[in-house]
C-alpha cells in the first residue's frame, strides 16, 4: 500500500491509497481522477491514462517500454515525463508519488 | 435542468456501465438506474480471454468503476434483475420478478450472447462459450489442470484463450472451418501470421474443417470428430464462433429490429423515448456511409458519450473510428477502422520481425490499419481514417519512411 498524489489539469489534488501491484491507472480511476478514462482497460492501446511524473521520482519510476514509448510518441502534449498509468504498477518505494494529469 | 427525468439503462456491461459514467460527466441529473441480469457491477470483458485465465485477480480490479462511485453518482443499480417486456405506451419495463419500473429514457444495452455450435446434445460440463465472467469463472477452473483443449472457431476470442492456454502448458487444437485464422476480420497477412505464431508455440491448427459430432462419456465432452472424419480427442472444449444480439425486447415491443437493433446517430430507436448502444445496436457508421454491428469496446464508449450528450442536451461528440486490440502470447495487435470493401493490402514491415502493420485500403480511401507491435502506425492511422487523409502508398510500403511522412499533405 502506497499513497499517491494525482493533480488534475485544473490543479485539484486527489490523494488515493493504491495497493502494491495495482496500477497507478486503477487507481485513478477507484477515485475518480478526471482525466484517466482509462478507455482500454489497461491494455496500453488508448492512451488515456497518459500523466507525467515528477522530476524526482523519474528514476524510481522508471522508463516505459517500447510499445509503451512508441504508443507515447503519437500522444499529444508528450513530454520527457510522461508515461502511460496503466503500465505503472504500485509498490512500496513509490510510496509518496506524485503525478500531474495530461488531459482535461 | 432534466431534474426530473428516469433514464432506466438495461444491461449493466460496457456499453450501460460506460453511459452511466458519461452521463454524470456530461451533466445529466436525473434519475439513473441500471438494471443487470447479472451479479456483478459493471465489469471489463477483454481480460476474460486473456491475462485474466492465467493470473489470480480479484474481482475488483475488473470492475469499471468501484461500488462507491454508483452510490455518490446517485446511481440506482438492479443486479440479478432481468428485463422482461417494454410497454412503451405507458413508458414502464416489467422485471422477472414482477417490479415495474417507470422511464423517460431507455437505453437498451443488452449486448450479444455467444452463438451456439448447432449440433443436438451439445451440454457438456467441460464444453464452455465465453461471453460472461460466469462463464470465464467456469472455463478458467477447468483450464488449470486441463491437458487437451479444444477450440472451435479461429476467432479472436478462440485464439486468445489457445494463447493463454499454451502459456500454461496445455495442449490445443483450433478448429476452423474456413481456410485461414479470422477470416472474416483480419486481411490474409495477418491470419498467415497468426497461423505461424500459434504453430510455432505448438497449437494444432486445422483449417477448412467443420464439426460433425460431439463425443462424450458420462456427461464430460471427450472427442470432437471433424467432418473430414479426423477425431480430436479432448478434456476441454471452447466454443467461439461470434455472438448473437440480444434485441429480442425490442423486437417483441415492436421496435425496428435487423441483426441488432437499429437506430440513428443519435443512437436512437424507431421509438423516440428508446435508445440502444453497444454490441446489440445496429448503428451508422459516418466514416463508413453505412450501417453495421460493431463488437468492441470503443463502440460501447462512443455510443455511450452520444446517449449521454442527447440526454443532457449537449452537442454530439464528434464521430470517432472504431478500433479494437487482441493480447496473444506477446504480441500486440491494434487495429484502427474496419477492414470492409478493402481491395489493397499494402505491408509495412516485416511480419517475419514480429513488427508490421497491413494498411488496407478501398481505391484511395485508407480503411483500417492492423498494427502488430506497431503502435505508432495504429495511432496515426486512426488518425488518418477518421480525416479522410490520403496516404502514400509507395511511402507507407517502405519501413524505412517514418510512418508520419507517409501522409499526403495538402497544400
Ligand atoms: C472474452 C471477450 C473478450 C473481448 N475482448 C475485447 C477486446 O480485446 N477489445 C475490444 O474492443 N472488445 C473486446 N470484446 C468485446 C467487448 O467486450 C464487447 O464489445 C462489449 O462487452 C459490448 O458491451 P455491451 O454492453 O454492448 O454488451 P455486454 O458487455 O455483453 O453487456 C450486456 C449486458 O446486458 C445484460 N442483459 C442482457 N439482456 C438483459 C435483460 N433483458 N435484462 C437485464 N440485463 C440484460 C447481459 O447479461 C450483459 O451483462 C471482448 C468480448 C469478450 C466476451
Ligand atoms: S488505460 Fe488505455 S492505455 Fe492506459
Amino acid at each position: 500500500m502506497a499513497t499517491v498524489t494525482y493533480i488534475d489539469k485544473s490543479g485539484n489534488v486527489y490523494q488515493a491509497e493504491v495497493e502494491d501491484g495495482v496500477t497507478l491507472m486503477e487507481g485513478a480511476v477507484h477515485s475518480s481522477v478526471p482525466g484517466i478514462d482509462a478507455e482500454c482497460g489497461g491494455a496500453c492501446v488508448c492512451a488515456t491514462c497518459h500523466i507525467y511524473i515528477d522530476e524526482e521520482w523519474q528514476a524510481t519510476v522508471g522508463r516505459p517500454n517500447e510499445i509503451e514509448s512508441m504508443t507515447l510518441e503519437e500522444v499529444d502534449g508528450i513530454k520527457p515525463s510522461s508515461r502511460l498509468a496503466c503500465q505503472i504498477a504500485m509498490s512500496s518505494e513509490l510510496d509518496g508519488l506524485v503525478v500531474h494529469v495530461a488531459n482535461e | 435542468m432534466n431534474n426530473n427525468k428516469k433514464a432506466v439503462i438495461v444491461g449493466g456491461g460496457h456499453a450501460g456501465g460506460n453511459l452511466v459514467i458519461a452521463l454524470r460527466k456530461a451533466g445529466f441529473d436525473g434519475h439513473i438506474t441500471l438494471v443487470s441480469d447479472e451479479g456483478a457491477l459493471p465489469y471489463q470483458r477483454p481480460p476474460l480471454s486473456k491475462s485474466w485465465l492465467n493470473e489470480s485477480v480479484t474481482l475488483e480490479r475488473l470492475y469499471l468503476k468501484p461500488a462507491a462511485f454508483y452510490d455518490e453518482q446517485r446511481v440506482q443499480v438492479m443486479l440479478n434483475s432481468t428485463v422482461e417486456r417494454i410497454q412503451r405506451n405507458d413508458k414502464r419495463l416489467l422485471l422477472a420478478d414482477g417490479t415495474a419500473l417507470e422511464y423517460d429514457y431507455l437505453v437498451l444495452a443488452t449486448g450479444a450472447r455467444a452463438r451456439p455450435l448447432a449440433l443436438p446434445g451439445g451440454e457438456f460440463e467441460n464444453l464452455h462459450c465465453l461471453r460472461n465472467l460466469a462463464d470465464a469463472e467456469r472455463l478458467k477452473a477447468q483450464l488449470h489442470g486441463a491437458t487437451h483443449l479444444a477450440v472451435i472457431g479461429g476467432g479472436y476470442i478462440g485464439l486468445e484463450v489457445a494463447a493463454s492456454a499454451r502459456q500454461l502448458g496445455v495442449k490445443v487444437s483450433v478448429i476452423e472451418r474456413e481456410s485461414r485464422l479470422l477470416a472474416r476480420v483480419a486481411s490474409e497477412t495477418l491470419s498467415h501470421y497468426y497461423q505461424r505464431q500459434h504453430q510455432a508455440r505448438g497449437v494444432d491448427i486445422l483449417n477448412r474443417v467443420g464439426v460433425a459430432e460431439l463425443k462424450s462419456d458420462a456427461g464430460r465432452l471427450t472427442s470432437v470428430v471433424l467432418d473430414n472424419g479426423v477425431e480430436t480427442a479432448c478434456d476441454l472444449a471452447l466454443v467461439g464462433i461470434g455472438a448473437i444480439p440480444n434485441d429480442e425486447l425490442a423486437r417483441a415491443a415492436g421496435l425496428q429490429v435487423d441483426n441488432g437493433i437499429v437506430v440513428d446517430h443519435q443512437a436512437r430507436t424507431s421509438d423516440p423515448a428508446i435508445f440502444a448502444i453497444g454490441d446489440v445496436s445496429q448503428r451508422p457508421l459516418p466514416v463508413y456511409n453505412r450501417q453495421f454491428r460493431l463488437e468492441n469496446i470503443s463502440n460501447t464508449l462512443e455510443q455511450a458519450k452520444i446517449v449521454a450528450a442527447v440526454l443532457a442536451e449537449q452537442p454530439l461528440p464528434a464521430d470517432e473510428v472504431p478500433w479494437f486490440w487482441s493480447d496473444q502470447y506477446d504480441i500486440k495487435l491494434q487495429i484502427a477502422g474496419l477492414g470492409i470493401d478493402t481491395d489493397v493490402d499494402i505491408v509495412r514491415g516485416d511480419p517475419a520481425s514480429d513488427k508490421f502493420s497491413v494498411f488496407r485500403f478501398c481505391g484511395d480511401r485508407l480503411m483500417a490499419v492492423e498494427a502488430v507491435n506497431s503502435p505508432a502506425e495504429f495511432m496515426l492511422g486512426k488518425k488518418w481514417i477518421g480525416a479522410g487523409t490520403a496516404v502514400d502508398r509507395g511511402l507507407i510500403a517502405d519501413a524505412s519512411v517514418s510512418v508520419r511522412d507517409c501522409a499526403v499533405l495538402h497544400s
